[in-house]
């Protein structure tokens, strides 16, 4: 457990519940969770779609308000001191809200002027972020002329526009290609060098490894896990998986037998995932048993395991 | 390598209310779309020279306003007053509402510290300053036709910023109650029955008593009443009555729209 007086972020018994005041048929979307966030960390949130992710996110970036329990980021406490601690956040929703009727530059622009910057300072930010986010040729195109990942290029550019502690990222990723997720990878990974505290939620298992120190895994509103990612490998998971395909007419028949093979198996509507600690002696095992898949891949568990085995599915449902 | 920042703390003073910047973010943009304004203006000089000119040709003067009144004099007062009024609606409706539902303009606004109240007064101001813009340009036309009377008739210019803030008030009360585009053929019902018969092209003076009293509780009513007391320096005590129901009807709209807009902007 982290110190709270180090904590930038500090959530306890925090809940989000939409609808009315006093209205029971309201609909809980984080329903009592305490985490801390330390300086220069990145922090993760996993979870699949409706897992209480963009809530949680929502409130930390204080635009919506906590429902119970409480929330202090920066020391302040984010129901009183909401303007304090927004001048000291970056943030990245989830889709892209660029202001579409202005340059590139022009977004960075007007976006500083709401943080009361001065114009002088922003002329010079804006060109370094620019730089910085790799869109400099880009600077005075219209931004309907970018794409996927060059609009995410230039959200994350103008959450930098404020020089954040703290970066919140909600799906930073989501629908870009795999050159453009790399590169925004890249990025991220030299903020978080240059000392920005990162929080982001994902439900790309590889994006959480990959950037992420320590995580907190979601579902349906509460954290069911928590913990470095190699941590939560090592404590939910064996140390390899065995994934078997099937022909669609033998798969119920082959499913069974292999059933009691292992601790724990995983059925996915296309595929069944053997937990194991050698996956080359449990493919020999489902051999003997007569089983013969279309495919078998061994691998090693990922944090896409820990997922299903705290929560019974798959991340991208 | 590019120096970020390394959790410095903030340096600037946070400035509550910075409505100006929604200014600023509109004045930049009509630096590329500029063009339209000028169909704001345009479209009050095509009624005035089709109704002003072209129907006043027929009807000669109008009665029972003292002086003796061309048509054009009449009409082209009322025909601001409209101008005024639909460009701040259509600022706080139409355009607000396409950056709240499909651009979410305000959505990343308010990650910042600026305040809804800000977003919302910074929205109105703006409305204000192209009601100027148009108001001026107006003024110096029919001016230069003889209709309005110099220096006595500059009076329009508050006037019509006076009508701006309380329509741009309406209009952003309206749009939290909004559901979808169709709502906006709501909004016309409203709109042009009370642009024909609000006095803008006959006087009151022709409908029967219990229609006049309708007509008078008119927003647009009281605001043509303004604007054309100060083009042709009649109507006496009727001004006070209009400044007051303009400023009335804006603050009382401002207030609850705000409030409401909190509730959608910050669920």
């Amino acid at each position: 457990m982290t110190d709270s007086s180090t904590a930038l972020i500090d959530a306890r018994g925090l809940r989000k519940v939409y609808g009315k005041p006093g209205d029971k048929a309201g609909f809980t979307a984080v329903d009592g969770i305490d985490f801390q966030v330390r300086r220069g960390e990145a922090f993760g949130v996993l979870g699949a779609n409706g897992a209480g992710k963009s809530s949680t996110m929502r409130m930390i970036a204080c635009v919506s308000p906590v429902t119970a329990g409480s929330l202090r980021i920066l020391g302040y406490d984010s129901g009183t001191d909401g303007a304090k601690i927004r001048a000291r956040l970056g943030v990245v929703p989830q889709d892209d809200t660029i202001d579409t009727e202005l340059t590139v530059r022009e977004n960075l622009l007007i976006y500083g002027r709401y943080f009361g910057l001065s114009w002088k300072v922003l002329r010079e930010r804006s060109t370094r972020l620019l730089e910085f986010t790799r869109l400099s040729e880009k600077a005075d195109d219209s931004v309907t002329t970018l794409s996927g990942g060059m609009r995410r290029r230039l959200t994350i550019a103008r959450a930098l526009i404020n020089e954040p502690e703290i970066v919140l990222l909600d799906e930073p990723t989501t629908g870009l290609d795999p050159q453009a997720r790399h590169l925004l990878w890249e990025r991220l990974f030299q903020l978080k060098q240059d000392g920005v505290t990162l929080l982001l939620t994902t439900h790309y298992m590889d994006e959480a490894e990959q950037l992420c120190d320590r995580l907190v895994v979601m579902d349906a509103g509460k954290i069911v896990a928590e913990g470095a990612p190699a941590e939560l490998i090592a404590r939910y998971t064996m140390r390899e998986v065995l994934e078997l395909r099937f022909a669609p007419g033998e798969r119920q028949t082959m499913t069974d037998k292999c059933r009691g093979l292992t601790e724990r198996m995983e059925e996915l509507p296309d595929r069944l995932l053997l937990s194991t600690d050698n996956g080359e002696e449990t493919l020999s095992a489902v051999h003997r048993q007569g089983v013969q898949p279309l495919t078998a891949l061994v691998r090693r568990s990922s944090l896409e395991d820990v997922f299903l085995t705290l929560t019974g599915r798959s991340l991208l449902d | 390598m590019t120096a970020m920042p390394t959790g410095a703390p903030a340096e600037l003073p946070l400035r509550p209310g910075r409505a100006w910047t929604m200014v600023e973010r509109n004045l930049m943009i009509y630096r590329h779309t500029w063009p339209v304004l000028l169909a704001e203006i345009f479209e009050p000089m095509l009624y005035l020279l089709a109704f002003g000119v072209g129907v006043g040709l027929l009807v000669g003067d109008v009665p029972g306003l003292g002086a003796s009144i061309s048509y054009p004099q009449f009409v082209a007062p009322a025909l601001l007053a409209t101008a005024a009024m639909n460009g701040a609606m259509n600022e706080t409706t139409f355009n607000m509402y396409g950056k709240l539902t499909t651009d979410k303009t305000y959505e990343s606004i308010l990650t910042t510290p600026m305040s809804v109240r800000s977003v919302a007064l910074g929205e109105v101001f703006w409305a204000l300053v192209r009601g100027a813009i148009v108001s001026t340009v107006f003024l110096v036309v029919v001016s230069i036709f003889g209709l309005a009377d110099l220096p006595g008739a500059l009076l329009v210019i508050p006037s019509a910023l006076l009508i701006g803030f309380a329509f741009a008030a309406v209009g952003l009360l309206t749009v939290t109650f909004l559901r979808s585009w169709q709502d906006f053929q709501l909004i016309q019902l409203v709109m042009l029955p009370m642009f024909l018969f609000a006095t803008t092209f006959f006087p009151l003076s022709v409908y029967p008593r219990p229609v006049q009293v309708f007509v008078e509780v008119l927003p647009l009513y009281h605001s043509v009443e303004l604007v054309r007391a100060a083009f042709l320096g009649t109507g006496s005590g009727y001004p006070a009555i209009a400044v007051i129901y303009l400023a009335v009807l804006g603050i009382v709209a401002l207030a609850i729209a705000v409030r409401r807009l909190e509730g959608t902007l910050r669920p």
